[in-house]
C-alpha cells in the first residue's frame, strides 16, 4: 500500500545532534535514595493519595487514585516506605511545588501481585478503566490520558503512532523503536482494536533507519500497518503535522484528530500499552534520553520521580554545565531547580554549556524579513503578531490567530533580528487568559452583586406589600369605619411601581453591557490549547516580566 | 536565556546586508566597465556619510551605535542610492540625498525596520523635486576617467559627456511626434535600451539571482514587478508600436532591474504576504509605466514605489494567508 506524502509549510532544521546518544542502548537507571511521585500529573489533573507517612509500599501499588475524569492512578514506582506527602519542586518551568508522595525504597523492588488482564474478554469499559487504572498517558510530552483518547471510537479509520522524534537532541523514541518495535506495535494494535480503527500508520522521521527497519520487520506481514517515513524537517513530530503529512488532513482549527478520523498516540504510549495489557503493568518509569554537555550521553529507563540531580551523575555532566533543559532545545525548558523529579512527559534531559548554548546575540529591531513566516508551521505571520503582542494589542493579535500558535519556535530560532517572538506570544496569551480569568471573576462578583440586590429588593417589596396590604386593611377598616362616619379620604399614590421599573430597566443595561464586554474567540478553545495557554502562564511566571524588547525606549 | 527555543539559526540583519551589498558587486563591476571607476568613489563617499549620519543619529537618540551602526543597513541605503543617482552629479548632492534618506526617512520613523518609506527612493524623489536638471544629467555611453570624475562630482558641467537619459529622449521625443525608431536610433540608446545601461541590467539580474538562491529575497516581488511592466508596456506597444517602446526596452531601461531585485523588494517599507507582494510590485510596474510614458519625471519607479509604500498597511492586512487548519472557510 503506498499512499502519497504531503508536506506542511515552514519547518526549520536545526542540527540535530542525535549521534550523542543515538548508539546508547536502553539501560534501566538504578533505583534512587528518595523518590517523590507527584499526586498531581497536571494542571487539572489531580489525584486523591490514599497512602500515609510510615506505610510500606509494593512496586505498582496505586498511592493515589483518580480525582477527576482527566486523572489516571499514581503508582509506587518501587517498593519501600512511604516518608510522607509533602510539596515539592515540579519539573515546570514555574518551580512551582505540588504535593508528592516521598518513598524510600527498600532496594527490593517488590511487586504487587499483577496477574495481567485478559483484554481478549474484557469489554471495552473495563480495558479503558484499565488503561486509567495503569496511568497510561500520553509519553509524547502532553501526558493526555490515553484512556480518554482511546474512547473516541466510532468515527476512526486511522490509528497514526507517533514515533518522528523531530526535537534535536532527543533519542528515547528511536532507541525504544530500536528496541521494542515489536511491544510497540503490540500495543498499537490493542489501541486500533479499541478505537475501532482499520489501519496503523507509523510516522518516522527519515534520519532514523535503524528504528524504521525494526519497526517494518516487526509489522512484516501485516497489510494494515505501513511504517512510513517522512522527511526530517522541524517539527515534523507535532501532532497536527504529522497527520498532515501523513494522510493529507488538516485538521481545523479548534478540532481533535478524532474528529477526522485518525488518532495519533506516540510510540512509547502504545508500549506502554502493551505493558500495561499484556503484563498487567503500571506505568511506572520511561525511557529518558540524558544528553548535552555530559561525558556519557545515553538512554535511561527512569522510575517517575526519580530526581533529575540523580539521573544527570549517570551520564558524567562536565563541569561547565550551566543549567539544565527538560525536553528538547526546541520546545523544552530550563529547570528551575535539579531536585525536581522525573514525570511522565520528560524524555530528555540536555545538560547546557555556554559552548553548546551559546546566549542569543543581542535583540535588534524587526526588520520584515518574513523569514519567520516561511518559516511558520501554522502559516501565521509571527511578525505581526510579534507587533500586536508588544503593543498589547492583543484583540488584533487574537485577530491574526495567536491561539493558533504551537509554540514551536520556528520562527525565533530563523529571526535574523533575535528576536524571542516566542515569549511575546506566551506573554500575550497568558495576559489574555489573564484578563478573561479576571473578567469571569468580575462577572461571578457582579452577579453575586446583582443577586444580592435583588433578594434585598425583594425582600423590601416583600415587605412594602405587607405593609400595603396592613395599610390597606387598616384603610379598608377605615374607609368603613369612614363611611359608617360619611367621610371619604383619598388615598395616596403608590410610588412603587415606576421604581421598580426603573431598576429592571438598569438591571437589563448592565446584562446587556456584560454580553458586550464578552471577550472573542477564547470560548472556542480546546483543552489542548488551554493546557497550552496554562503552560505558557507558568513559564511567563518564571520569568516574571514580559519580553524586554530590544532597547526600544521611545517607539511603541 | 531562560525560555525555548534555546537554538538559533546562525543568521543576521548584518548577514543578510551583507549579502545584498555582494549581491550588488557584479552589477558595480560591470558599471565600472562601462563607465570608469567614478562609481566606486561615489559608492565610498556614500556609504562614508551614511554610517557617518547614522552614527550620530544612534548617538542622538541614545540607541546602541556600535550594534546598529555594524548591521551595514545604512550602507545599503547609500549603495543604492549611488546607484540610482546619476554618477556624475555633484558630489554634495549625493551626500545630502544620503544624509536625508538616513536621518529623515530612517531615523524620524524610529529607525531600523521602522520607516515606511523606502529610503533610497524618497532620497531620489526629494532630490528629483529639488534639482531636477541636475539629477537628469546622465552619461551617455563611454568611459569616464577618474581625474573627469573628479571634475563633475566637484561641480563642472561638462555638456559633451552627459545628457539626457535614454527614457527622458524617448519621452521627449514622442511629445514631438516622432516615430519610436528615429527616436531609438539616437547616441543615448543601445542595442536593448540605454548605451551601456543594458550591461550593468544583467549585473544586477545576476545578483537577483544569488538573493533569491540565498532566500533573501522571494521570487513574488521581482516576478510580479518585471511581469507586471512587461504587460503594460506590451498592451500599449500592440496597440501602437510606432508611438510605445516595446516591452524589451523597458526592461532594459533605467533602474528597472536595479529596482526589481534591490529596491522592490526592500522588506521594511514592502508588502510581506504573499499575495500582498504579488499586488505591492505589480502596482509598482503600472505606476512606473505610466510616469515613464506621461509624467514630468525621466523613471517614474521612485515614485511608484512610495505612492506603494502607503498602500503597504491595506495590502498586508487584506492579504492575509489562510493559517493552517483556517483553510477553505
Ligand atoms: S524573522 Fe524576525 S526580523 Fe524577520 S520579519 Fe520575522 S520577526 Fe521580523
Ligand atoms: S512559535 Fe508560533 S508563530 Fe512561531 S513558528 Fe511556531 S507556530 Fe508559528
Amino acid at each position: 500500500m503506498i499512499a502519497g506524502l504531503f508536506t506542511f509549510n515552514g519547518g526549520v532544521k536545526p542540527d540535530t545532534h542525535k549521534n550523542e546518544s543515538a548508539h546508547a542502548p536502553i539501560r534501566p537507571a538504578p533505583i534512587p535514595p528518595r523518590l517523590f511521585v507527584p499526586l498531581r500529573l497536571s494542571a487539572r489533573a489531580t489525584t486523591r493519595c490514599i497512602v500515609e507517612a510510615g506505610q510500606q509500599v509494593r512496586k505498582g501499588q496505586p498511592i493515589g487514585v483518580p480525582d477527576d475524569p482527566l486523572s489516571t492512578t499514581v503508582h509506587a514506582p518501587t517498593s519501600g516506605t512511604v516518608l510522607g506527602i509533602e510539596l515539592h519542586t515540579m519539573a515546570h518551568p514555574s518551580g512551582l511545588k505540588t504535593r508528592c508522595v516521598i518513598i524510600e525504597p527498600d532496594g527490593e523492588d517488590r511487586w504487587i501481585e499483577h496477574p495481567g488482564f485478559d483484554a481478549e474478554h474484557a469489554s471495552r469499559e473495563a480495558t479503558l478503566a484499565w488503561l486509567r487504572d495503569c496511568g497510561v498517558v500520553g509519553l509524547g510530552g502532553a501526558t493526555f490520558p490515553s484512556h480518554i483518547k482511546a474512547s473516541a471510537a466510532g468515527r476512526i479509520d486511522t490509528l497514526i503512532l507517533n514515533g518522528a522524534e523531530c526535537e534535536p537532541w532527543i533519542t528515547c523514541d528511536d532507541r525504544l523503536m530500536r528496541e521494542r518495535a515489536g511491544n510497540i506495535l503490540a500495543g498499537a494494535q490493542r489501541l486500533r482494536r479499541l478505537i475501532g480503527a482499520s489501519r496503523i500508520l507509523i510516522g518516522v522521521e527519515d534520519n532514523k533507519p535503524e528504528a524504521i527497519a525494526a519497526l517494518t520487520e516487526a509489522a512484516a506481514g501485516d497489510t494494515a500497518v505501513r511504517v512510513q517515513a517522512v522527511p526530517a524537517l522541524y517539527p515534523a513530530g507535532g501532532e497536527k503535522q504529522l497527520i498532515r503529512v501523513l494522510t493529507g488532513i488538516e485538521i481545523p482549527a479548534g478540532k481533535l484528530g478524532g474528529d477526522y478520523g485518525v488518532q495519533c498516540f506516540n510510540v512509547g504510549t502504545a508500549y506502554a500499552v502493551h505493558r500495561a495489557i499484556e503484563h498487567g503493568e503500571p506505568l511506572l518509569s520511561r525511557v529518558v534520553t540524558v544528553t548535552g554537555n555530559v561525558a556519557q550521553p545515553g538512554n535511561y529507563e527512569v522510575l517517575i520521580g526519580t530526581p533529575v540531580d540523580f539521573l544527570l551523575e549517570l551520564a558524567a555532566p562536565k563541569t561547565d554545565t550551566q543549567r539544565v533543559l527538560m525536553g528538547g532545545p526546541m520546545m523544552g525548558f530550563a529547570l528551575p531547580a535539579l531536585d525536581v523529579p522525573v514525570v511522565k512527559a520528560s524524555n530528555c534531559l540536555i545538560a547546557c554549556s555556554p559552548t553548546l548554548f551559546p546566549p542569543p546575540p543581542p535583540e535588534m529591531n524587526c526588520i520584515r524579513c518574513g523569514a519567520c513566516a516561511q518559516a511558520c508551521p501554522a502559516d501565521l505571520q509571527p511578525f505581526e503578531l510579534y507587533w500586536f503582542s508588544r503593543a498589547k494589542n492583543f484583540g488584533k493579535a487574537q485577530e491574526y490567530h495567536l491561539f493558533d500558535c504551537i509554540e514551536c519556535g520556528c520562527c525565533a530560532y530563523v529571526c535574523p533580528s533575535h528576536i524571542p517572538l516566542v515569549d511575546y506570544y506566551r506573554f500575550a496569551k497568558s495576559e489574555i487568559w489573564a484578563r478573561e480569568r479576571e473578567k469571569s471573576a468580575a462577572d461571578a462578583a457582579r452577579d453575586r452583586f446583582e443577586f444580592r440586590n435583588e433578594r434585598q429588593e425583594r425582600e423590601k417589596r416583600e415587605k412594602a406589600e405587607k405593609l400595603a396590604a396592613k395599610a390597606a386593611a387598616t384603610k379598608a377598616k377605615l374607609a368603613e369605619k369612614a363611611a359608617a362616619d360619611g367621610t371619604e379620604k383619598t388615598d395616596a399614590p403608590a410610588s412603587d411601581d415606576p421604581k421598580r421599573a426603573l431598576i429592571a430597566a438598569a438591571l437589563e443595561r448592565a446584562k446587556q453591557q456584560k454580553t458586550q464586554v464578552e471577550a472573542k474567540n477564547t470560548d472556542a478553545l480546546t483543552p489542548a490549547q488551554k493546557a497550552q495557554i496554562a503552560a505558557a502562564e507558568a513559564r511567563r511566571a518564571a520569568a516574571d516580566t514580559p519580553p524586554a524588547g530590544p532597547d526600544e525606549t521611545e517607539n511603541p | 536565556m531562560l525560555s525555548s527555543p534555546f537554538v538559533r539559526q546562525p543568521a543576521s540583519v548584518q548577514q543578510v546586508m551583507l549579502t545584498v551589498l555582494l549581491a550588488l558587486l557584479p552589477a558595480v563591476a560591470l558599471y565600472v566597465w562601462q563607465f570608469g571607476p567614478g562609481i566606486v568613489l561615489n559608492l565610498a563617499i556614500a556609504s562614508a556619510s551614511a554610517v557617518a549620519a547614522e552614527a550620530a543619529v544612534l548617538r542622538l537618540r541614545k540607541r546602541p551605535v556600535g550594534l546598529y551602526v555594524t548591521d551595514l543597513s545604512a550602507v545599503v541605503t547609500a549603495w543604492l542610492i549611488a546607484l540610482t543617482f546619476p554618477p556624475t552629479l555633484a558630489a554634495w548632492v549625493l551626500i545630502l540625498a544620503v544624509v536625508l534618506a538616513i536621518v529623515a526617512v530612517k531615523h524620524l520613523y524610529g529607525g531600523l525596520g521602522q520607516n515606511p518609506f523606502n529610503p533610497a527612493m524618497a532620497a531620489y524623489c526629494l532630490m528629483i523635486v529639488a534639482y531636477p536638471s541636475a539629477m537628469s544629467q546622465w552619461p551617455a555611453a563611454g568611459w569616464i576617467d577618474l581625474g573627469t570624475h573628479l571634475q563633475l562630482i566637484g561641480g563642472a558641467s561638462l555638456d559633451a559627456i552627459t545628457g539626457a537619459t535614454p527614457l527622458d529622449a524617448l519621452r521627449t521625443g514622442l511629445r514631438g511626434d516622432a516615430p519610436v525608431e528615429t527616436i531609438l536610433a539616437g547616441k543615448a540608446f543601445g542595442a536593448l535600451g540605454g548605451a551601456g545601461w543594458e550591461w550593468i541590467g544583467l549585473g544586477y539580474l545576476a545578483g537577483g539571482a544569488f538573493l533569491l538562491w540565498r532566500r533573501v529575497i522571494t521570487w513574488h516581488l521581482p516576478a510580479a514587478f518585471l511581469g507586471g511592466l512587461v504587460v503594460i508596456s506590451g498592451v500599449f506597444w500592440l496597440a501602437d508600436s510606432a508611438r510605445f517602446a516595446s516591452p524589451l526596452f523597458h526592461l532594459a531601461s533605467g533602474g528597472t532591474l536595479l529596482a526589481a531585485f534591490f529596491i522592490v523588494t526592500d522588506p521594511v517599507s514592502g508588502a510581506t504576504t504573499p499575495r500582498g507582494k504579488l499586488i505591492f510590485a505589480a502596482g509598482i510596474a503600472l505606476i512606473t509605466y505610466m510616469i515613464r510614458n506621461f509624467g514630468a519625471y525621466p523613471d517614474g519607479i521612485a515614485f511608484a514605489v512610495l505612492l506603494m509604500n502607503l498602500c503597504v498597511p491595506l495590502i498586508d492586512m487584506k492579504t492575509q494567508p489562510p493559517v493552517f487548519g483556517h483553510k477553505g472557510r
